[in-house]
């Protein structure tokens, strides 16, 4: 495992160094200059070429890259051209309100997506099973801010039983960050449960024809041991992979719904700073989600050794 | 090797007989001809039959069915009583339990590669196996699955307990299905085509492994083939399917230097001789009709050079000597030759 692991890392790296590039490069191919709204209306010449001294920006453009990465790898990402904080200490703020949201919308969409998955494969060509694919298809037609805007008139406004907007840190209390996240993560959640209950379905529907059901079966197994264990197990390498890769997309921002329940998570982080154009909040917080998409898609990698048993000992 | 030349019930050996199947019809969803049309067969004590026909004769399908492995909605049985010892179950309107699956009837199956679950270990579909059937401990039923890996001749079976299907050879793996099938003593065993997918050495070790285990504990077995080679190796009895109906039955020796129907001759024509070399093997004209156009009565007659008018009616199947059944109107055919001709 170790050596594939290994591989996998270095395949990554290169990704890593190449969005670095890229993002770096996005500061100094976008229009205007930064330092204009950082030196303010007055425009003093020397306060400007301190400034550009101080910045740097009077090297030439790839030791410019090389310091940036060069902080960037011992944790500082800049400061923010307008508020002047650290981007690291801004995103540190963000980051734990996305994480919560990622999880608790993964959790929504695993516990509906799954079992409703292995249901209509079971249940295959019958009411159930069109059911659970209608449901499906509309979960993954309706768009979410229509949704969210739905829910926050039905539960919030009309039977007051959920805050409509906002957020709570877990650290301040428990129950109700919980219940301000419940909305919003349900309805992120809903849509991953329709691209999940149909990986699950034709995952499940390809191993439940395979030789070893029909031993599961011959040996006497209840129906309910041979679907579970026997066919699940084999059936849930791709759907691992595909819930590593969703929860990196979850991470990365969920824009429209954090605009619509007002949460301040990444997503309404990046869209604040791009209208601002505070470029150093921009490349931290794209980097950084570069990265966790990296690290989802190793962790996923992972799994396969997890849940394949011949992969384990090449 | 007991060569017991009665393969129907007679009285005297009815409390020897460990299975029975009689009068098995079932036909595909939406055909309008019955796949399997009433077929019967009976398992002694310690017996091997082999069941033998080409692909596609309806072999495998009656074990699935016996087994209560078909899918419902492919698959429908309108009759057959099945006997296990003093239990009877009527197929057309149940499945056989799942108590009884794997437990007094058990099988094994043609492809040992993809048969057994690669994402668990071999003690782990052993042991499970064990439990389903038995109440005893996990450390009980450990020991059990140890035992039985040792009686089927897998070395280092504490080692393989704990290995997963891919580390082990294919004939490996049979024998590990043997073993997992045999862990719960089970009073028949159905072997579908067990060593077709294995080589030639591998093959006989396999047979030879099934036949001791069937002469020690008794366990009556049901050998699906279509290599009349692995009939000769190893039954006692043996059925000959064409278009799901038996067609001749009786003990090997009997049936194999005596074949009494058409399409058994034909086939015994077809084998190659190693004493008798040379010429062109001789082959059965024409191809197997699909389920759709099965004809009337007797299924072989359209392929069959002595059918008459009479095929047209079912002939059934009866003695010809003691404990040989051949179903056609014209057997003994030597006797009856010059009427066909």
């Amino acid at each position: 495992m170790l050596p594939f692991l290994f591989r996998r890392i270095l395949i990554a790296l290169p990704t890593i160094v190449l969005i670095s590039i890229f993002v770096f490069a996005l500061q100094k191919l976008l229009p205007g200059d930064p330092l204009l709204v950082l030196a303010g209306e007055e425009r003093d010449p020397e306060t400007l070429a301190l400034l550009r001294e101080k910045y740097r920006f009077n090297d030439p453009i790839w030791m410019q890259y090389f310091a940036w990465v060069g902080n960037a790898l011992q944790g500082d990402l800049g400061v923010s051209l307008r508020t002047n904080q650290p981007v690291t200490e801004l995103m540190g703020q963000k980051l734990p309100v996305t994480i919560q949201l990622a999880v608790m919308s993964m959790i929504f969409a695993l516990v509906i997506g799954i079992p409703a998955g292995i249901l209509s494969a079971v249940k295959k060509g019958t009411a159930t099973d069109y059911i659970a694919n209608l449901v499906a298809l509309s979960g993954l037609s309706i768009p979410n801010f229509w949704l969210g805007i739905m829910l926050i008139l039905l539960v919030s406004v009309k039977w007051q039983l959920l805050p409509a907007s906002g957020y709570v840190p877990l650290s301040e209390d428990i129950w109700q960050s919980v219940r301000t996240m419940l909305m919003p993560s349900f309805v992120l959640g809903t849509a991953l449960a329709a691209t999940l209950m149909r990986h699950t379905r034709s995952s499940m529907l390809s191993v439940m024809n395979a030789d070893y059901v029909r031993t599961a079966r011959a040996k006497g197994l209840a129906e309910r041991v041979v679907i579970l264990k026997h066919a699940l197990r084999n059936a849930l390498t791709p759907i691992v992979t595909l819930t590593a890769l969703l929860f990196g997309e979850l991470v990365a921002g969920a824009v429209l719904t954090e605009q619509i329940f007002t949460i301040p998570g990444f997503g309404k982080l990046i869209v604040d700073a791009v209208f601002n154009r505070d470029y150093a909040v921009v490349q931290g917080v794209v980097l950084v989600t570069a990265a966790g998409f990296i690290v989802m898609n190793l962790f996923a990698d992972m799994m396969y050794f997890v849940l394949n048993p011949r992969l384990r000992e090449q | 090797m007991p060569k017991q030349a009665k393969p129907d019930q007679q009285p005297d050996g009815c409390e020897d007989i460990l299975m029975s199947l009689h009068d098995l019809a079932l036909r595909f969803r939406g055909q309008t001809n019955d796949v399997i049309d009433r077929i019967s067969l009976t398992v002694k004590r310690g017996e091997v039959l082999c069941v033998v026909g080409e692909s596609g004769c309806g072999k495998s399908v009656t074990a699935m069915a016996l087994m209560g492995l078909l899918p419902t909605e492919f698959a429908k049985i309108s009759s057959g009583i099945l006997g296990i010892q003093a239990t009877r179950l009527d197929l057309s309107k149940v499945t056989m339990p799942t108590a009884m699956r794997g437990n007094d009837i058990a099988m094994i199956f043609q492809e040992p590669m993809t048969s057994l679950n690669p994402s668990f270990t071999i003690g782990n579909q052993i042991i499970e196996a064990i439990l389903q059937h038995s109440a005893g401990s996990r450390t009980d039923a450990q020991a059990r699955a140890l035992h039985m890996l040792q009686r089927v001749g897998i070395a280092n079976p504490e080692q393989r307990l704990s290995e997963f299907p891919h580390q082990l050879s294919g004939g490996m793996r049979q024998r590990v299905m043997i073993a997992m099938a045999l862990a719960n003593d089970p009073k028949i065993l159905i072997a579908d085509e067990p060593t077709t997918a294995l080589d030639v050495t591998i093959q006989a070790q396999i047979l030879d492994l099934i036949r001791d285990l069937s002469d020690e504990t008794g366990m009556g077995t049901i050998m699906i083939t279509h290599d009349l080679g692995v009939v000769a190796e190893i039954a006692d009895t043996v059925a000959v399917m064409y278009g799901g109906q038996v067609v001749e039955r009786g003990a090997v020796a009997e049936v194999f230097n005596d074949p009494q129907h058409p399409y058994t001759i034909g086939l015994m024509s077809a084998m190659p001789q190693l004493d008798k070399p040379g010429g062109k093997l001789a082959t059965v004209p024409g191809t197997v009709p699909s389920v759709a156009n099965m004809p009337e009565g007797c299924r072989f007659r359209t392929r069959c050079v002595f059918a008459t008018q009479r095929c047209q009616v079912r002939p059934p199947l009866s003695n010809t000597t003691q404990g040989h059944d051949v179903a056609c109107h014209y057997a003994p055919i030597e006797a009856n030759l010059s009427v066909a001709l």
